[in-house]
């Protein structure tokens, strides 16, 4: 998925070329894989399993969602150009977005669902973790605060991992199978772009390849406990933190941003 | 049909420290562990709580609203509330 | 006593319980046909709560802001919130959630018949937190006083949680009222084809209505169809002013002398239709929550299997 000739962070995205507009990426980075994940999530709100199941997933559709609110707010006020946070998650298109592969994968079924929420809870929860030492107090405020609430989810989907693994011979075909094809995208997560490296740098940013031993060991660690198989390393793909993202973001985007595009500059 | 629904479980939520438990209502759910997350998703979606109780709906045993009389003998024993006794109120509060 | 004396004792008992507003609870003995009516009732409006969720829902994924998007998604959550405490309520007589689930989608059960109607744009969404929540808390608020316990107590927290709804639905109307001109219309268009329907909510005439009688008798409802009709247009019509938006009906009028505001006559011949299965969304309502429930069924069996083997390993650690 590498795209050949420029480097990807300055062919596709707003380059950085100052430290400000680095820090919006940075910020953009975060926030958007709260916002596409918290959409796909979304999705489900009435139409889940179990009732109970209906209202646990919306809480962390909600919990993602405004935690991308805050960024985005955050990144507005770095930008300094009065633009919302609207502006900034509806009309931006997919080549701008810089969420990773992962979240915008479908919701497929509960299995898929599962597994994509509890390899990205296990990821943002180290991440989040680091992010409050950052420099930048803004991020290490908003990453205290969203610690609490991924401390939950990172419960929940591990449980779930564990109930689907170990529940019935269906349930552990089934996610066996969704941890298989996800599997693909998880290495992106802790593989560092230009944003990343000149964010650690400045001591704001969090060191992933601090980061990458403690995800693989945590992963594995539920995926024995859910008598699942783990799938052989291989080459991830890569490319969302970039900007080149699968097909799937493009049907997402249109239709979060429907109306937004539809009556350009009107107040809801 | 499922095989098996999930059982019932009774909720009690403590709303802050220093009241108790109190009954919130009820909800389903395949174990214990599950019924206090689903609790917390549930009942604790406006802030109301600090802490969860859950027991399963089918141990709660309870008396029979048939036998009143369980109950007849409290009601005529006035002397067991303040109010019955006279006192002057030169005396004050007490 | 024979049994048929016996039986009419408690009955009698049971009814003074009522007339004195004394509750009756999930073990207190009643009669079959209340408990039969209330089932009824119960769960068709826990039904209603989750196929509720389904035209709102709807829009989520469109919510042309990411306030109005959290607002909403809180909004439908809470009303899977509000039908698990309503199927809560009616598990306590004895019915279980699966039964009535069950009753749902094979269309023995009925759910209230305005969320057959489909939400077409941005509007719908505040004209059905307006009007639909509007008419659903005149109900809500008289069902916080109804006979039996368990009901009554949810309904009292529905009643609580509710109030946002309508206002939130409210303020997306106020931002189209003033907005553009394609927003305005918009507004309209959706108030004209949700007020009927939302009239409809409170059911047959009086005189029409084959359980309302001994519904009151019994206090499980406590005003009538009628009544409760009027309440909630007496309420939104001075609402309806402040959004600047005619409400589609040339008989809508205050009467002085009734001190009511008089209105036309309703469709009822739409209403039956809707509610007999031929409303423009019937089939595909069903068919969500069909889909929903018969999908979930290995989520379901895997977490009981999940939890019986490690009660099982627990046992065994202990032995």
């Amino acid at each position: 998925m590498q795209h050949s000739g420029k480097s990807p962070d300055t062919c596709y995205l707003i380059p950085a070329t100052n430290m400000n507009q680095s820090l919006i990426n940075y910020t953009l980075q975060i926030a958007d894989n709260n916002l596409i994940l918290g959409q796909r999530l979304s999705e489900w709100c009435g139409h889940a399993p179990e009732l109970e199941i209906d209202i646990a997933l919306t809480n962390i559709a909600l919990d993602l969602i405004g935690q991308s609110r805050n960024l985005y707010q955050y990144a507005a006020e770095l930008e300094g150009k009065g633009r919302s946070e609207d502006d900034i998650a509806y009309l931006r298109d997919s080549s701008r977005y810089r969420n990773v592969l992962l979240v915008e994968q479908p919701n497929e079924d509960f299995a898929y669902t599962i597994a994509r929420q509890f390899f990205f809870d296990v990821y943002n929860h180290l991440f989040y973790q680091e992010l409050t030492k950052s420099k930048d107090e803004r991020l290490a405020e908003i990453a205290e605060k969203s610690l609490k609430e991924i401390n939950y989810h990172i419960r929940f989907s591990s449980e779930w991992m564990i109930r689907l693994g170990d529940g019935t011979k269906l349930s552990h075909e089934k996610i066996q199978t969704a941890v298989d094809d996800l599997w693909d995208f998880i290495g992106e997560m802790t593989l560092l772009n230009d944003t990343d490296r000149e964010m650690l740098s400045n001591g704001i940013g969090v060191d992933l390849n601090k980061i990458r031993p403690l995800y693989f060991q945590k992963v594995k660690e539920i995926l024995a406990e859910a008598t699942l198989n783990i799938p052989v390393e291989e080459p991830f793909q890569k490319g969302g933190k970039n900007g080149i993202h699968s097909e799937f973001l493009g049907h997402l985007l249109a239709e979060m941003q429907w109306m937004q595009r539809a009556y350009p500059g009107a107040e809801w | 049909m499922d095989k098996k629904e999930w059982p019932l479980w009774e909720i009690f939520i403590r709303s802050k420290s220093g009241l108790s438990h109190k009954h919130a209502g009820s909800l389903h759910a395949a174990d214990a562990e599950m019924a206090i997350e689903n609790a917390r998703d549930v009942y604790t979606r406006r802030n109301e709580g600090v802490s969860i109780w859950v027991v399963k709906s089918s141990e709660v045993i309870a008396s029979d609203p048939e036998q009143e009389y369980m109950f007849e003998s409290a009601k005529n024993k006035i002397y067991r509330h303040p109010t019955f006794y006279d006192i002057p109120e030169e005396v004050g509060h007490m | 006593m024979d049994n048929h004396n016996n039986i009419h004792s408690l009955e009698m008992k049971f009814q003074s319980k009522i007339d004195a507003e004394v509750k009756i609870e999930p073990k207190d003995w009643m009669p079959e046909a209340y408990r039969k009516t209330l089932i009824r009732q119960i769960s068709q409006h826990a039904h209603s709560e989750i196929v509720g969720m389904l035209p709102e829902g709807n829009w989520i994924l469109r919510a042309p802001s990411l306030r109005r998007k959290v607002a909403l998604l809180a909004k439908v959550q809470d009303e899977a919130g509000h039908g698990l405490y309503l199927y809560s309520a009616a598990e306590t007589l004895g019915i279980s959630r699966e039964e009535l689930f069950e009753q749902l989608i094979t269309g023995k059960a009925k759910y209230s018949s305005i969320f057959n109607y489909p939400t077409l744009s941005w509007a719908d969404i505040g004209a059905v937190g307006w009007l639909v929540d509007g008419a659903a808390i005149m109900n809500q608020v008289m069902l916080t006083r109804t006979s039996y316990g368990p009901y009554a107590r949810a309904m009292v927290r529905i009643c609580k949680e509710e109030s946002f709804h309508q206002r939130q639905g409210y303020e997306i109307l106020i931002s189209l009222s003033r907005g553009t001109e394609e927003q305005k219309k918009m507004l309209q268009d959706a108030v004209d084809r949700w007020w009927w329907p939302a009239l409809m909510m409170f059911g047959p005439n009086d005189s029409a209505s084959t359980h309302s009688e001994q519904s009151l008798k019994w206090k499980i409802k406590r005003k009538s169809n009628d009544e409760l009709r009027q309440d909630f247009i007496d309420a939104t019509v001075l609402q309806a002013n402040y959004l600047g938006v005619k409400l589609p009906d040339p008989n809508l009028k205050w009467n002085e002398e009734r001190g009511h505001y008089d209105f036309g006559d309703i469709n009822w011949e739409e209403f039956w239709a809707v509610v007999n299965g031929n409303g423009p969304c019937n089939k595909l309502r069903l068919k969500a929550r069909k889909k929903a429930q018969e999908e979930g069924a290995w989520v379901r069996e895997a977490a009981m299997a999940h939890a019986e083997k490690r009660a099982k390993r627990k046992a065994e650690k202990v032995a």
